[in-house]
């Protein structure tokens, strides 16, 4: 795989920090959301993106406002990077009415339609065909837009991706099937869930263009990815691509033994490509930032996520009226038990 | 308006043929539905008037239909899926209780499903156990979708007009026995019949009949043998499941002080339960007998037509529950 010193950087000084940035949001964002998980202070299942940040930063730095994306309920970078209000964000995780969805969603139904982020999605493999919908849609409508839908590698096993290839390699529809492959389904290695590993081989026989590629630098997925987006937004038609990166942390919050299904040695090997490294490595060499600015920043992210999440605890939960809102457009739910 | 007689067939594929007219973001999907003009005709003609892909023949692979309809109604488009039958709907659960019903609460009102999913449901003829199922009982139990099951043509075509204006995703049961009923249709662009509203198909004093699609016809055969013996059955065409007017039906049950209810999915656990059970909550001093429940029988749709015929709820035994209620 491609190092960043073999790059030619194409990004100027202020991109390349600002993807810094993002990063390093997305990290510390989520190991807050790791710790307001132990505090008691959110519930159920919460699946942090640690380790994987420079594949959704890298893809939706290169997508167009009117881009859609989807994806499942590792969700919380996506809504970030789609414009959700970090807020709002963390106050759906915490179950909050000022939520994005007012407290009823949670981690890992988070959406903001109106930045054409289309969640959020909790049943593996379930959202795949609504993706395919989304570009559907556009390309019925006449529009040049492109759809993101991202999938993880045990969900590429689930009946309905192959049966969404299909329709997507028979229709042509302008979706990008985004396979992170992170090597684990859960708790379950990629070698003991998957026939073929070599899992964008799976676009092969829909007629699927398709490739493997690396997820942890961000500017060789970006390289990538402003090539496969042109070719679906110019040729309308999908592609598949499986983007190897690397979770640090547990499957979700609960995921409490993984010495269950790796080793500490394992985890810190990977860490040797940890993407914000990786993009720090290029800041430092290109003299694009100083060791102490890069503290600095640190340290204003820092403050910022603290500050995020201190809003967000200090709103209320929903009121026990609200349990009746939103089931149907235009018509009220029986009352009571 | 022009009144016009047609069957119930042409009455939903009139209605279809209305609102793609009137909305270019009504598209219809589904297997065998365009080239083949559909396994029960209801599509004939359609994929010539309309092309693809406004008809879109689609591979058989339910989940990814309802799936592929549920993210195009979230941005816009108004699809109706027909389903070959609603028994195989049964493979699109997850995508139509997971993922279309569960749209608009868990966005919190910023998307919603315009998506109809349409198709014979019931038992047709010697279709045996894997093809006869009556799924709107299911669908009516989950939040979030509307279910409703008409009995007529003018209904079918009404109701259909306003499922596809609907903006949640509706299940539109046809029973494959009344696509050649025929009716009088009050062919207009802006007929809507609205859901949620039950109608006294044939009034009577003495005991209320209470059912939906193709039971509503069942009721109405035995409510004509009742009568030659003086017994007055009202009939109540329930139409629509999920909203349900319970008014209507309740009016009916305090004139009449007995009731039935009539389905012909299994029965236990089946539809017809829950009416039976809401009569009992809240008509109780009104009533002179125990609710009356008449289901399918409680095994899997065999294939001998004897054996099929026994297991779908005719007149007679309509008439055996009301003489249970006492008369």
């Amino acid at each position: 795989m491609a190092q960043p010193a073999e790059l030619t950087i194409e990004e100027s000084p202020a991109v390349l920090e600002e993807l810094y940035r993002q990063m390093l949001f997305i990290r510390h964002f989520e190991e807050k959301c790791n710790q307001v998980y132990r505090m008691g202070k959110a519930g159920g299942y919460l699946h942090v993106y640690i380790g994987m940040e420079a594949t959704a930063v890298g893809w939706l730095s290169m997508l167009r406002k009117d881009d859609y994306v989807i994806t499942a309920y590792r969700d919380h970078a996506q809504a970030l990077l789609m414009g959700d209000d970090p807020v709002a964000v963390m106050a759906e995780i915490m179950g909050r009415r000022g939520g994005t969805s007012r407290g009823k969603g949670g981690s890992m139904h988070l959406y903001d339609i109106k930045n054409n982020f289309f969640g959020g999605w909790g049943i593996v493999g379930g959202h795949i065909p609504l993706g395919a919908g989304l570009a559907f849609g556009s390309k019925y409508k006449g529009e040049d837009r492109v759809t993101l839908n991202f999938l993880g590698d045990g969900a590429s096993n689930a009946g309905v991706f192959y049966e969404t290839l299909n329709m997507a390699g028979l229709w042509d529809l302008p979706c990008i099937f985004l396979i992170e492959n992170n090597e684990f389904a859960m708790g379950t290695r990629l070698e003991y869930h998957a026939a073929n590993v070599e899992l964008h081989r799976k676009g092969y026989p829909f007629g699927i263009r398709h490739e493997r590629m690396d997820g942890m630098d961000v500017l060789a997925v970006r390289k990538a990815a402003r090539r496969i987006i042109d070719y679906v937004r110019t040729e309308q038609r999908p592609y598949l691509v499986e983007v190897m990166n690397y979770r640090f942390a547990g499957h979700g919050a609960a995921d409490n033994d993984q010495s269950l299904y790796r080793t500490p040695d394992e985890v810190e090997a990977a860490k040797a490509r940890d993407p914000i490294r990786l993009l720090e490595r290029v800041i430092l060499d290109q003299g694009v930032l100083t060791q102490e600015q890069i503290e600095a920043i640190h340290a204003e992210i820092e403050d910022q996520v603290q500050d995020i999440y201190e809003k967000a605890d200090a709103m209320p939960f929903p009121d026990p009226e609200e349990v009746y809102d939103n089931v149907y457009t235009d018509m009220e739910v029986e009352k009571g038990h | 308006m022009a009144i016009k007689e047609m069957t119930y067939r042409e009455a939903v594929r009139q209605a279809m043929v209305d609102e793609m007219e009137r909305d270019p973001n009504v598209f219809l999907m589904g297997e065998d539905i365009g080239r083949y003009q559909g396994t029960f005709r209801v599509t004939q003609g359609l994929f010539n008037q309309f092309k693809q892909v406004r008809v879109l023949d689609t591979p058989i692979t339910e989940p990814g239909i309802v799936g592929l309809a549920t993210g195009a109604a979230m941005v816009g488009l108004r699809p109706i899926v027909e389903m070959m039958t609603m028994s195989f709907s049964i493979l699109a659960l997850d995508q139509i209780i997971n993922h279309s019903a569960k749209v608009h609460y868990m966005t919190a009102g910023q998307a919603c499903v315009p998506l109809v999913i349409r198709g014979p449901g019931g038992a047709a003829n010697q279709l045996s156990a894997q093809h006869s199922h009556s799924m709107e009982g299911w669908y009516a139990h989950v939040p979030g979708l509307k279910v409703v099951a008409p009995a007529f043509p003018a209904d079918a075509y009404g109701m259909l007009k306003t499922a596809v204006r609907d903006d949640n995703p509706v299940i539109f049961t046809e029973h494959p026995t009344l696509y050649g009923v025929k009716g009088e249709v009050p062919v207009d662009m802006d007929y809507l019949v609205p859901f949620g509203k039950a109608n006294i198909v044939r009034q009577g004093s003495d005991i209320s009949l209470i059912a939906y699609s193709k039971m509503v016809h069942v009721c109405l055969e035995a409510a004509e043998k009742l009568a030659g013996e003086g017994i007055q059955a009202e009939v109540v065409d329930v139409r629509s499941l999920l909203p349900l007017d319970v008014e209507t039906i309740y009016a009916s049950v305090r004139r009449t002080h007995r009731a039935v209810v009539v389905y012909e999915d299994w029965r236990s656990g089946g539809f017809g339960a829950e009416i039976a059970a809401r009569i009992g909550e809240d008509c109780f001093d009104d009533l002179d007998a125990p609710v009356g429940r008449v289901g399918g029988l409680n095994v899997p749709m065999p294939y001998a037509r004897v054996l099929e015929l026994q297991c779908i709820p005719n007149a007679d035994d309509v008439i055996a529950a009301v003489r249970k209620a006492g008369l």
